[in-house]
């Protein structure tokens, strides 16, 4: 399990890693929310796999899970949304007033500066 | 008084000029004026403890652990220089007042002032290095501000950067050697550094220390070759010239050398460094002053000039030289800052600080005449003003300095000097006031109102009791001398006397004011030479250095910061991938302490669909809705992976945000392009592959590693499992950590979210403005819009499922404290019913239904989140302490009342307010892209008058 679990933080990174480095806005969303699902639940694993111990407590039971890192996450995955959605603003803004949707500025290329001339 | 008042009442005062502008000039001048005053006789309270020879102290940690403390002290030094700053001070005030028109801001210029005068004050009393740091930079913005106080004058703006560059670059470069010195004592304070002569001088970070100490003394006191920024920062108001540029700033540099003189002079590199620049200051000064026409200018090198004469007297290292170099001060700052407001009131009243259009203002302005000739007088060396008196001390120490092996150097640079100093001022006396009187003035001269030459006359009143009975400053000036000295050297007992005998300080005196007056005769044409003989211009080759700095920066930023965001990020990861390889395979790595657990096969079966979707999406993101779907896979699996490891609260969150995202980047994709086309090249894909793989690997890695091991310390968990019914009232731990134990950071996060939210809509906002406003009405819907928008059957399930819906949301708020739930959940699902209603009926029926904004629900959910918070206090708790007890109110059962449950609501509000805020914002995008809305719940309504709905449905035709 706690190798299906790494393998998953692993796969949902690199997914997220390959799509940050794409060269569109809706691409690099995605990836960076990949990437925030990776980071949530490596910081979730932190406090190690319990199956079946929630952090309710209750009389008479003694194993429970790590309380503490489900709780920072649980806020992290509130302020994600809040983050995507800058994002997502900032994105479509730009694209809205330049019909753009690069992410790197574009190197003005020789036609460019040949139609400013004209 | 306490020095803490001498130093904070000008900053404070400073408030209040630019409250009293409307009050009127008088006014305003009036409130400054009395504010220095306070200071100024908060000042000579101190007089006695100083003439006793005590140092006052006061202090106040600030930064202990930094050794950053607010401590001050006031000795003889300090008082002198904190006296100079006060008394000329309240001059200056008197005079801008009346030097200054009516159109220019009187209020904004004694604040400027006010500012200034806490931080020259502050230098001086300092007895912390780190905080006269502080104050220090103080006073390089503040003169920044005072030199480009006229803003709409070129040289004005032009002088103030200069200056700031170059006193900014010195005091970026003192910070260095402050930092050494208080790590060779170790202690920052000004007290302690002073009694560790011999630990210093022994130090090998000694020198480097001095050098950097001394460029930003050099800078600040204009010291060659930093001497070129003080001419141009003449383009400030005459007030200003004279109290920073002559009287005070400038003497920030000669400050600190005079305080660190106990611990840093004496050794052969503080005397060949601080005197050689000192005399070529002091010659070169002299030299350029006697060719400036512009009376402003001439004054400024001489100014320099005179900066580097007291320099080269404390370089030589002998107390005689410090108790001159004192003296001169204290002469320099009264004939001088005469002289600047002499020539302000000419500039004032002839319209021209232009010595060639000047001249026989003597029979004019005979009131002036008198003002600026004693003092012209004094700063030329003539007996009977104090200006002889310090130079002939300065003559007598040069002609026993041995520069570079050679006895006749500084004798005769000195000498050389005075002359040149002589002349300049004999130039001015003459040049300006005697000669024919002319009938081409620009003005008419006249001699000006009291105001203007009371403060000059009452200074030069000065100039000539100290040049009359010298045994008045005497005293005073030994008491300074002894401060400076400190433990170093004994104050020297020679007198001051007018006449010393047929010494040979008296015959390099003659020669100076004899080849002085020949200069003068001989003006034409060594004016004829000088302007022929090629000269650098300092002000080109400094806007070149900069210009080439600037040009390097680019080339360094357009190199490695090319805009190109795919880039830095490749970048970055391979820079933290590589950084954590060098952390694990540099540290120690413990054997496995956990075992691995069984997977059942419905995990193995969850794992295999995200992996999967995550790989979908990676190969098919191009295709963008699908790409929704893929991500909406993907984050479901994580929401049941918490299920699965017992996180029921992380899961409802995870569950619930998926939904509100995926309906957001929908509400985007409406703008945006439906696919991404092929851009990027193999090698680039096969490049981010790479990264990409690394970059898994890596936290594959770190995870398989920490998840087969304890943690290496004890968690602090086991105390919130134990305390949290005890102190938090909750049994469901997760939700009492989050508005109990770290209650602050959940309140910090809900304040982010809120500030996200406005964010968006701020932006919205500006794009609804802007040009994208047009764009939008123009757009044309790349798409066929659907025939039926607002169907039937979806208004009546949402109409049906909200109370259901608000009621679920109530039920998981309040059994929040002690089973799954709590604020940030409810608030989502409340969100979700709310957006329901959007996506039934639109933007335009369902905003008109709102009767809350959203950002006033974001405010009152921070609000009521603070005041619980606050409400602690009554209690005498610390912010946030939270209580409970149970009650019982029949016909119920016993239930719990929490003041945490009262900080959920403050989460439940803000997170409410928050989420509907940015997808409302989206919306009103959506709404003005000609996606006509009725108010009408539903675009087909059997209840309603079919004609209408025929109309509206042809509206929208021709529309679309």
């Amino acid at each position: 399990m706690e190798f299906l679990v790494a393998s998953a933080i692993g796969i949902l990174t690199a997914g997220g890693i390959y799509l940050t480095l794409r060269l569109r806005t809706f691409p690099v969303i995605l990836g960076v929310s990949l990437l925030t699902y990776a980071v949530n639940v490596f910081l979730f694993a932190s406090g190690r796999l319990t199956v079946g111990a929630p952090p309710i407590l209750r009389d008479g039971v003694s194993t429970y899970t790590d309380p503490l890192p489900q709780a920072l996450v649980l806020t992290a995955i509130v302020i994600s949304f809040g983050m995507t959605a800058v994002v997502v603003m900032i994105g479509l803004g730009a694209f809205l007033g330049s019909d753009d949707d690069h992410v790197d500025d574009q190197p003005q290329t020789d036609e460019d500066r040949s139609e400013d001339a004209s | 008084m306490s020095l803490f008042f001498i130093v904070a009442l000008p900053f404070l005062g400073a408030l209040l000029p630019g409250l009293m502008n409307s009050a009127g000039r008088a006014a305003t001048a009036g409130v400054t004026f009395t504010v220095s005053l306070a200071a100024f006789v908060g000042l000579l309270t101190n007089l006695p403890a100083v003439l006793a020879g005590n140092v006052v102290m006061a202090r106040v940690d600030w930064m202990p652990l930094l050794g950053l403390n607010f401590s001050l002290m006031l000795d003889g030094l300090g008082f002198f220089f904190a006296l100079l700053i006060l008394g000329i001070g309240l001059l200056i005030i008197t005079y801008a007042r009346h030097y200054l028109s009516r159109d220019d801001n009187m209020g904004q210029f004694f604040t400027y002032l006010l500012l200034f005068q806490g931080a020259m004050v502050g230098i001086v009393m300092s007895d912390n290095i780190l905080l006269l740091l502080v104050f220090w930079e103080l006073t390089s913005l503040s003169s920044f501000l005072l030199i480009g106080y006229w803003k709409h004058l070129p040289e004005g703006r032009q002088g103030a950067r200069m200056a700031l560059t170059v006193t900014g670059m010195g005091g970026l470069a003192m910070i260095g050697g402050m930092l050494m010195l208080g790590q060779i004592v170790g202690s920052y304070d000004l007290s302690v550094i002073l009694q560790n002569r011999e630990l210093i001088q022994a130090d090998p970070l000694y020198v480097p220390a001095l050098v950097l100490i001394l460029l930003g003394a050099f800078t600040k006191s204009a010291q060659f070759p930093f001497h070129f920024w003080l001419p141009h920062a003449m383009a400030a108001p005459t007030p200003v010239s004279a109290y920073l540029h002559s009287a005070t700033m400038v003497k920030a540099g000669i400050f600190l050398m005079a305080r660190m003189w106990p611990v840093l002079s004496g050794t052969p590199e503080w005397f060949v460094i601080v005197t050689t620049a000192g005399l070529i200051t002091m010659v070169l000064g002299a030299v350029i002053a006697l060719f400036k026409h512009d009376l402003k200018a001439l004054l400024a090198f001489s100014t320099v000039s005179h900066l580097g004469l007291i320099t080269m007297l404390l370089g030589t290292g002998t107390a005689f030289g410090a108790m001159a170099a004192v003296f001169h001060i204290l002469n320099h700052a009264t004939f001088k800052a005469a002289l600047f407001m002499s020539a302000g009131i000419i500039d004032h009243e002839a319209h021209t600080r232009d010595i060639r259009r000047l001249g026989g203002l003597r029979k004019l302005m005979p009131l002036t005449f008198v003002i600026a000739s004693l003092a012209a007088l004094s700063m030329a060396g003539i007996p009977l003003l104090n200006g002889f008196l310090s130079k002939e001390m300065m003559l007598e120490e040069a002609y026993h300095t041995v520069l570079f092996g050679s006895p006749l150097l500084v004798p005769v640079l000195a000498t050389v000097g005075s002359l040149f100093s002589a002349a300049y001022c004999f130039r001015l006396i003459g040049h300006v006031f005697f000669g024919p009187v002319r009938d081409d003035y620009p003005a008419k001269p006249h001699d000006p109102n009291t105001g203007l030459w009371l403060p000059p006359a009452l200074l030069v009143v000065l100039v000539v009791a100290i040049g009359v009975a010298p045994f008045l400053a005497e005293p005073f000036v030994k008491l300074v001398t002894a401060s400076v000295l400190g433990d170093a050297a004994a104050v020297p007992t020679a007198y001051f006397k007018i006449w010393h005998g047929l010494v040979p300080a008296l015959y390099m005196s003659l020669i100076a004011i004899a080849g002085g007056l020949l200069m003068l005769a001989l003006f034409k044409p060594a004016l004829f030479v000088w302007d022929k003989a090629p000269r650098p211009e300092a002000k080109v080759i400094f806007e070149a250095i900069v210009e080439a700095v600037a040009k390097l920066a680019r080339a360094v930023i357009h190199a490695s910061h090319n805009g190109a965001f795919s880039r830095y990020a490749a970048i970055a990861l391979v820079v933290m991938v590589a950084v954590g390889y060098h952390a694990w395979s540099t540290g120690t790595v413990g054997p496995d302490t956990r075992t691995v657990q069984y997977a059942p096969p419905v995990f193995i079966a969850a794992w295999l669909m995200l992996a999967t979707a995550t790989a979908g999406l990676v190969i098919l993101h191009r295709n963008r809705l699908l790409s929704l779907i893929l991500i909406g896979i993907v984050g479901l699996m994580v929401s049941i992976g918490f299920v699965f490891f017992s996180a029921p609260d992380l899961a409802m969150t995870q569950f619930t945000v998926e939904v509100v995202t995926i309906i957001l980047l929908l509400l985007a994709l409406n703008f945006l392009p439906n696919t991404t086309p092929v851009e990027s090249t193999v090698l680039r894909r096969v490049r981010d592959t790479g990264v990409a793989v690394l970059g898994g690997l890596a936290t594959f890695g770190l995870s398989f590693h920490y998840l087969l091991r304890d943690a290496v310390d004890t968690p602090i968990s086991e105390f919130h499992l134990a305390n949290s019914y005890k102190g938090g009232g909750g049994t469901n731990v997760v939700n009492v950590i989050l508005v109990d134990f770290r209650g602050f950071d959940t309140y910090g996060e809900i304040i982010v979210l809120g500030i996200a939210a406005l964010l968006i809509y701020a932006m919205t906002e500006t794009l609804l403005d802007g040009p994208v406003r047009a764009r939008l009405l123009n757009r044309k819907p790349d798409q066929a819009r659907s025939g039926n928008k607002h169907p039937m059957m979806m208004v009546v399930l949402t109409r049906v499922i909200m109370p259901v819906v608000l009621m679920v949301g109530f039920y998981i708020f309040l059994r929040g404290h002690n089973e799954p739930g709590g604020g940030f959940i409810a608030g989502l699902i409340v969100s979700i019913a709310v957006v329901m209603q959007y996506m039934a009926s639109g933007f335009g029926w369902a905003s008109a239904r709102l009767r809350y904004p959203y950002h006033g629900v974001i405010g009152a959910g921070v609000l009521i989140a603070g005041l619980t918070g606050i409400g602690s206090w009554f209690f005498g708790k610390p912010f946030l302490t939270s209580d409970f007890t149970y009650v019982r109110i029949p016909p119920f059962e016993k239930f719990e009342l929490a003041t945490a449950a009262l900080f959920d609501l403050g989460v439940f509000l803000a997170v409410v307010g928050a989420v509907m805020l940015s997808l409302e914002s989206f919306s009103r995008l959506a709404r003005l892209a000609g996606y006509h809305d009725s108010d009408e719940p539903m675009d087909i309504d059997p209840l309603r008058d079919d004609t209408k709905a025929a109309g509206l449905a042809a509206a929208e035709k021709k529309g679309v």
